[in-house]
């Protein structure tokens, strides 16, 4: 370090000597190096969870703001704000107050209706984000830890987001608490002290919207953030994912380093994220709760539906059979316990477990770097889809009676179309997926083996039609392909290879005539003018973003094709 | 100082380092380095974080006609960014200076209208042409390169080191030996975890003291009274009619178990009314009164379809039959809204007889044995 400070090479500019202090008493250089260093792969499916993150940034932001001026008291006091229908009328200081963020507060409504659009996309993008890294595979060893922290962030989310949208004390608010309440109560044994314990006595109590409140802004968040942290901690010590392709193997990440193109891409994305949030709340209505009026226990609207990661559960609970069970000694267990616990219980239960499950039917302890193509693992992505299936139809149950409503259809048969639907769908999905996957593995084969289909048709002199396929690698004297499957994505079209010439430069009009793009591509493939420069890794692996396809495994030489064969 | 030179890691105080100092500081010296052109000195570093740079496609030529392009572009991003921002501001901050005032009033349709989605949409053009203008500036300016870096397993060595550091200190600690203390360790941790978690007792409340859950406001000789506290009689409704109605209790209106729907059958449905077994004189006439709180989840059950004698519930779409004592016909209810019992006082106006002699909403653990 003092060697730096007199070495020859030392920093001249102001900034140089700057950071030279900086490093002498922090010394930061060496990992700052190693961060800025970073590999990332580059995949669009990775930004799910960037996606996640990034809206719980803004949630954090604008949660902060809305802080400000929500006061979570479930004292009654006469609405006297600026919203003249409800002036007058009797309602907690928790609702008044969120009438006044959203009429008496300049620019309050904005955040609030960001704050609640960025939740839905937070729960949003953990789904989709989990649903990656299940397909992929990628919470196989060495990464449970991380699948297990990530589900238990949807779980917090859910509980946060719940928290959150019950604590304006409004008429919808004040029913999903009330269903709460009952949820609360059927637990067996315990279910009545339960209740107490939450709501310090029967329902409502003046005491719940605090406890949300603390709950929603202090406990979860916090242990939302802490499990963050370690999230991407793991991430950085264990490293990125990556599909198979060119170059990788699971010794190595193939990708841009975090500085400056990882971070360009980033902070770009984060600011659409962010851009999406605002327009969203700023264009797009979300929970008018002015419309709804404060809680009333003796009053609910109808198409009282919960924020979208709960209405599962609201199906689920229209979905089950009136099923009390009765025991000995008068006890009884509600039929709410069975939809509203225990189902979620065994969700994710088996959603934490899946990855201990998995290893242990398959015998697969090994460590995995590198992705898996859904279609290659036809079990798991049909399982998957099964579930999904089985969520979509509880999800849509939950709605049902808007659905009822819109299609004209009787609200008792979609109870009756979820109860069955929700039975042999998913069965039903499980096969379908499976065949397919079978389907797609057998056509990558069959491209492998027998080339790209062309659509040139020739007669054979003896009158036979075939179809000239383009085989994508070296054949054998039966002209059929040698090369394995990689399990990365095997092209199937001959534009993929180079078959098509490039796009025509313009927006909306061209700016360069197609004939003459033709011919300078001709040029090119005869070597008149220099190709693009050859490159040895790609960043998708797919020959058609640019990548070119390395020798021996791929078709050589920018995929221009070689002697079509039969 | 007796500190010895081969000793790793310490010059006692000497103002030389260690040997353990170094590094690549020692196969690099400032000379070497300051001959080094910064591409180099970036791969240098690259490497020895296991990162190799395979390729690097450069960015457009300075001074072509493609980079002039690209800056225009990501230039106008920028531009347009902060222009959006600044007028954010200008609408944020003018609304009722010297624009409009923003508050909205019923019926409203002037500016008050845009301005949150003004505001919305002028953040959002902010964000959305910066990010857009630094993902363009990302791909059309800066080089394109291809990295890889290498992925380490654990090392053994460090397994084996480290864990002969951490058995070393646990066999100097002698817990092993010493049980006296393990044992007071175990005993005082219990008692401290207990102790941590004592104050949550704070929260615990008997929920079977005075049947809270078994019992409502009312009670013999209370009124019916509506929303508004005025008291009903009958004759009040129309047959086929729906009234809710609440106990003439301070604040009655706002109990979370007390509203009940007070119901005037039909002719027709009152012939074919088949009330529970034991509550036939509930009624009152052609009157019934039913709890209004869901058996199943508690929400206030509200939709009376008089022509099928239907009381459907909003939530979770259980559905009563209100001629045959609010039985639940469909959906996930178990339970029978349960019945309050009519009568008419002195004055003429509707009363309760008694409370619900059952417990109201959402059924529980040991609901049938209170």
């Amino acid at each position: 370090m003092a060697r730096t400070a007199t070495a020859p090479g030392a920093p001249k500019t102001l900034l140089g000597k700057a950071a030279l202090e900086v490093d002498d008493r922090l010394i930061v250089a060496g990992p700052l190096r190693r961060t800025l260093n970073k590999v990332f792969p580059d995949h669009w499916s990775f930004l799910l969870g960037e996606i996640a993150l990034y809206s719980f940034i803004i949630l954090l932001l604008t949660g902060t703001y809305l802080t400000f001026f929500f006061q979570a008291s479930m004292t009654e006091v006469a609405y006297d704000g600026s919203y003249a229908p409800l002036r007058g009328i009797d309602m907690s200081i928790a609702y008044a107050s969120t009438l006044d963020i959203s009429f008496d507060v300049r620019g309050g409504l904005l955040i609030r209706q960001m704050h609640h659009w960025a939740a839905l996309l937070f729960m949003a993008s953990i789904v989709c984000h989990m649903l990656r890294i299940f397909f992929t595979g990628a919470f196989r060893r060495p990464r449970e830890t991380n699948w297990l922290i990530g589900v238990a962030l949807l779980i917090l989310g859910i509980f946060e987001g719940f928290a959150g949208y019950s604590m304006p004390d409004d008429l919808l608010s004040g029913t999903g608490l009330r269903i709460m309440s009952a949820i609360i109560l059927s637990i067996p044994v315990i279910g009545t002290w339960a209740h107490w314990a939450v709501f310090g006595g029967d329902y409502v109590g003046e005491l719940i919207v605090g406890r949300l409140y603390i709950a929603h802004v202090l406990i979860i968040p916090a242990i939302i953030l802490g499990l963050i942290a370690v999230h991407l901690l793991i991430l950085v010590k264990q490293k990125h994912t990556q599909f198979p392709g060119p170059g990788r193997t699971e010794h190595n990440v193939v990708g841009n380093r975090l500085f400056p193109t990882f971070a360009g891409k980033a902070t770009g994305l984060l600011l659409v994220v962010f851009g999406v949030c605002a327009a969203l709340g700023g264009l797009v209505q979300i929970n008018p709760l002015w419309l709804w009026g404060p809680y009333n226990p003796a009053q609910v609207s109808s198409a009282s539906q919960p924020d979208w990661y709960v209405m599962f559960l609201d199906g689920s609970t229209r979905l089950f059979p009136a099923w009390d069970i009765y025991l000995p000694g008068n006890y009884n267990i509600p039929a709410l316990f069975w939809p509203t616990v225990v189902l979620p219980g065994i969700i994710f239960t088996l959603l934490l477990a899946y990855p201990m499950l998995e290893r242990k039917l398959t015998g697969d302890t090994a460590s995995h770097h590198l992705l898996q193509r859904p279609r290659d693992v036809p079990v798991r992505t049909s399982l998957g889809t099964m579930a999904i299936s089985f969520y979509i139809v509880l999800l849509l149950s939950g709605a049902n009676d808007v659905i009822a409503d819109k299609f004209d259809i009787s609200l008792n048969a979609m109870t009756w179309i979820g109860r069955i639907g929700l039975l042999i769908i998913p069965p039903i999905v499980y096969v379908l997926t499976y065949r397919i996957c079978l389907g797609l593995q057998q056509h990558d084969r069959e491209v492998l083996e027998h080339g790209i289909e062309t659509g040139v048709i020739r007669r054979l002199p003896h009158g036979e039609f075939i179809e000239v396929h383009q085989p994508l690698g070296p054949v054998d004297e039966h002209g059929h392909g040698q090369l394995a499957y990689g399990g990365a994505p095997v092209p199937k079209k001959m534009n993929q290879v180079g078959g098509a010439r490039r796009a025509i430069r313009g927006f909306f009009s061209p700016i360069e005539e197609p004939a003459a793009v033709e011919l300078e591509q001709r040029g090119e493939d005869r070597g008149l003018a220099p190709a693009e420069p050859q490159r040895e890794l790609t960043t998708s692996g797919r020959p058609a973003e640019g990548g070119r396809p390395s020798e021996g495994g791929r078709p050589s030489e920018g995929g221009r094709p070689q002697e079509p064969r039969d | 100082m007796t500190t010895h030179d081969t000793r790793p890691g310490s010059t006692g105080g000497a103002d030389t380092p260690g040997p353990l100092h170094g590094g690549p500081d020692d196969d690099y010296t400032p000379e070497q380095l300051a001959t080094l052109p910064r591409e180099e000195l970036d791969r240098l570093g690259a490497r020895y974080d296991g990162v190799e740079v395979l390729h690097v496609e450069p960015g457009p030529e300075p001074g072509s006609a493609l980079e002039k392009r690209a800056v225009r572009q990501v230039g106008l991003m920028f531009g347009l960014a902060g222009l959006s921002a600044f007028a954010f501001v200008v609408v944020y901050a003018g609304a009722g200076w010297f624009l409009p005032d923003w508050q909205w009033e019923l019926g409203s349709n002037t500016f008050s209208v845009l301005y949150t989605p003004l505001l919305g949409l002028l953040m959002a053009l902010a964000f959305t042409f910066f990010g857009v203008g630094l993902v363009l500036y990302t791909k059309k300016l800066l080089p394109h390169e291809t990295a890889v870096q290498d992925k380490h397993d654990g090392s053994h060595f460090d397994r084996v080191t480290t864990g002969a550091t951490l058995v070393g200190g646990l066999h100097n600690s002698g817990l092993k030996r010493r049980k006296l203390i393990t044992r007071s360790l175990a005993f005082m941790g219990g008692g401290l975890g207990l102790m941590l978690v004592a104050p949550l007792g704070g929260l615990i409340k008997d929920p079977n003291e005075g049947d809270p859950l078994g019992t409502t406001e009312w009670a013999e000789g209370v009124r019916l009274v509506r929303d508004d506290g005025t008291p009903i009689r009958p004759g009040d409704q129309e047959p086929g009619s729906l009234e809710t109605v609440f106990p003439a209790v301070p604040e009655g209106n706002r109990l979370s178990d007390a509203a009940t729907m007070l119901i005037r059958l039909r002719p027709s449905q009152l012939e074919q009314a088949t009330p529970r077994s034991g509550q036939e004189d509930f009624g009152y006439g052609d009157y019934v009164a039913y709890s209004k709180i869901c058996t199943h989840a508690g929400c206030p059950v509200s939709l009376y379809e008089q022509e099928t004698s239907r009381i459907l519930c909003p939530c979770h779409q259980s559905q009563f039959d209100v001629t045959q004592g609010a039985k639940p016909v469909f959906g996930p209810a178990t339970r029978s809204l349960p019945q309050l019992p009519l009568a008419v006082d002195d004055e003429g106006f509707f009363v309760a007889r008694s409370d619900y002699i059952e417990a109201v909403g959402p059924t529980y653990w040991n609901r049938e044995r209170i």
